[in-house]
This record gives C-alpha cells, sequence and structure tokens, in this order.
C-alpha cells in the first residue's frame, strides 16, 4: 500500500517553535482532502505529543505516516522516561513545572487526550532512555 | 455571532487587519490551560484566554478555531499576530477581564462548546 512519510525533529529548547510539525502535517492532510474531523484528531493528538516532546522529552524525533485510510504517528525521545505510565494516563496527573503552567500546559490532560483522539495509543518508555508514543488515527471516508 | 459582533461587544481592538470578520462564530471557550481547551473538538470557535504566548495560537490552529480574543489589555507580539494571520485566526484584544468578556459573550447568546449536558 503506497503512504506518504514524514520525518520532523523537534528542538526540546525551543518553546516558540512547538507545535510547528503539527502544523505542517495538519496542513499536508489538509492539501490531500483528508476528512477535517480525522486531520483535526491526528492534529491534536500530534500536537500534544509534540508539546510533551518539548516540556518534558527534551525534544526528538516524529515519524508520521500517511495512508488512504489511516495516519501513524511514532514520537521518539530520549528524556528522562516515564515511571508509572498508567498514572501518566490519567486525566490531571502532571510533573510539569510551574514555567510549563505558567505558559498553559501542566493540565495534566495531553495524554488523556491522545487517547481520546486516536484509534490505537501504545507507549514505551524506560527511566533515563526515554520515550516512544505510536499513535494511529483511522480515516472515515464519508 | 460573527467576529464583528465580539469586537463590539467587548470593545476590542482587532489586531490582525485582513481578518475576514463577517465569520461566523459558533462556540466559544474560556481557559489558560491549552490541554484543557484541546479536549473538546468542535467547529468555528472563539478562544479567550489571558495567555500570550505562540503556543495560544497553535491551539487555536489544531482546533480549527478562528478567532482569539486575549483579556485585560494583554499585549500580543509580533509573533502572535504573524503566526495568526498566516492561519487566517482573528486576534482580539478586550480591555475586560476573563470573567467579564465570557459573561458579557454569554449574555449575547453565544455558547460553550463540547459541554456534558
Ligand atoms: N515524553 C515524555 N517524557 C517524559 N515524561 C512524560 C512524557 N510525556 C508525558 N510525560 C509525563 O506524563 C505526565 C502526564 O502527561 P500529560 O501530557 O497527560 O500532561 P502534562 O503534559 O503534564 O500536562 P498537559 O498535557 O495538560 O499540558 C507529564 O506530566 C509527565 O510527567
Ligand atoms: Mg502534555
Amino acid at each position: 500500500m503506497s503512504f506518504l512519510p514524514l520525518h520532523f525533529t523537534v528542538s526540546g529548547y525551543d518553546f516558540t517553535c512547538a507545535g510547528e510539525a503539527s502544523s505542517k502535517v495538519k496542513n499536508k492532510l489538509k492539501q490531500l482532502g483528508y476528512d477535517s474531523e480525522a486531520i483535526r484528531r491526528a492534529a491534536i493528538a500530534m500536537y500534544e505529543g509534540e508539546i510533551n516532546m518539548v516540556i518534558h522529552g527534551g525534544g526528538g524525533e516524529i515519524f508520521v505516516e500517511v495512508y488512504p485510510d489511516h495516519i501513524d504517528i511514532k514520537m521518539a525521545d530520549k528524556g528522562p522516561g516515564i515511571e508509572n505510565i498508567e498514572q501518566a494516563m490519567q486525566e490531571g496527573y502532571s510533573t510539569a513545572p510551574a514555567n510549563v503552567r505558567a505558559l498553559g500546559f501542566g493540565a495534566g490532560m495531553g495524554l488523556p487526550n491522545i487517547k481520546k483522539y486516536t484509534d490505537s495509543l501504545r507507549i514505551e518508555s524506560e527511566i533515563g532512555k526515554g520515550t516512544t508514543i505510536y499513535m494511529t488515527v483511522q480515516v472515515n471516508h464519508s | 455571532m460573527k467576529i464583528k459582533d465580539i469586537i463590539t461587544i467587548l470593545n476590542a481592538r482587532l489586531l490582525t487587519p485582513q481578518a475576514d470578520l463577517e465569520q461566523e462564530v459558533h462556540t466559544a471557550c474560556g481557559s489558560d490551560m491549552m490541554s484543557d481547551v484541546l479536549a473538546y473538538v468542535k467547529d468555528q470557535s472563539a478562544l479567550i484566554t489571558g495567555l500570550t504566548n505562540p503556543q495560544v495560537v497553535r491551539t487555536a490552529e489544531m482546533m480549527d478555531m478562528i478567532c482569539i480574543v486575549f483579556v485585560r489589555g494583554k499585549h500580543a507580539d509580533d509573533t502572535i499576530v504573524n503566526l495568526a494571520t498566516q492561519r487566517n485566526i482573528a486576534v482580539l484584544q478586550t480591555p475586560y477581564s476573563m470573567f467579564t468578556a465570557c459573561g458579557m459573550l454569554y449574555e449575547h447568546g453565544l455558547r460553550g462548546g463540547g459541554e456534558k449536558q
């Protein structure tokens, strides 16, 4: 099956640019004429992941594969890792420091939002090694 | 209501002159936590916030929102205005506080989106 591969490197220092990769993917999906609801779900999930990479993971790499009926997103960082994934998935759980909260993040809603907007989500994380998130958004053709 | 109505109601200043003020705003959301905003997928909304950083524009973009209102006359820098202009998002600045701005829009019939009834 044919697909479009996209690759992005996300800086761990530049909060201003955080979300640029998600914005590019969103535009690409719009150009390709994908269903707007699917685009929004993929964009929000990827954006939450991208923000997490910047504020918790110290930056990393994103690989997106766009298929006719689904979008695969893999986000990998070499940050501190997540100790308890089940806990991290809970609404309201956040370890974000005050400076991050002052920027409007740290509600502990990012991972729950990703779960809500994707059709499958898998998180692999090892303390001291990093975190990789795999997500898939199905595209319904109307 | 339309974006131009929001400008009138909130006595707001338009920071993105190219914006199409005839666009309809169906629902609005007032928050300073971006992930809270991202928790509800809803079309054509306006975001009312006291935060002024580029992630506010990105959040609005991901949500397909068409209007951002900065409360308490908060200053939005060029990065924010340019980012919003590129994405066809209207940026307004109102002297009112978050509570008052939301209340005034509500009074004029604007409602929140995606709320559990
Ligand atoms: N890539 C990551 N690397 C290390 N820790 C992470 C990573 N992503 C998430 N976490 C941990 O999981 C917690 C919950 O993440 P989640 O995205 O749900 O909330 P948040 O980022 O703290 O706040 P919000 O997303 O609402 O702005 C984080 O506070 C952090 O402790
Ligand atoms: Mg997060």
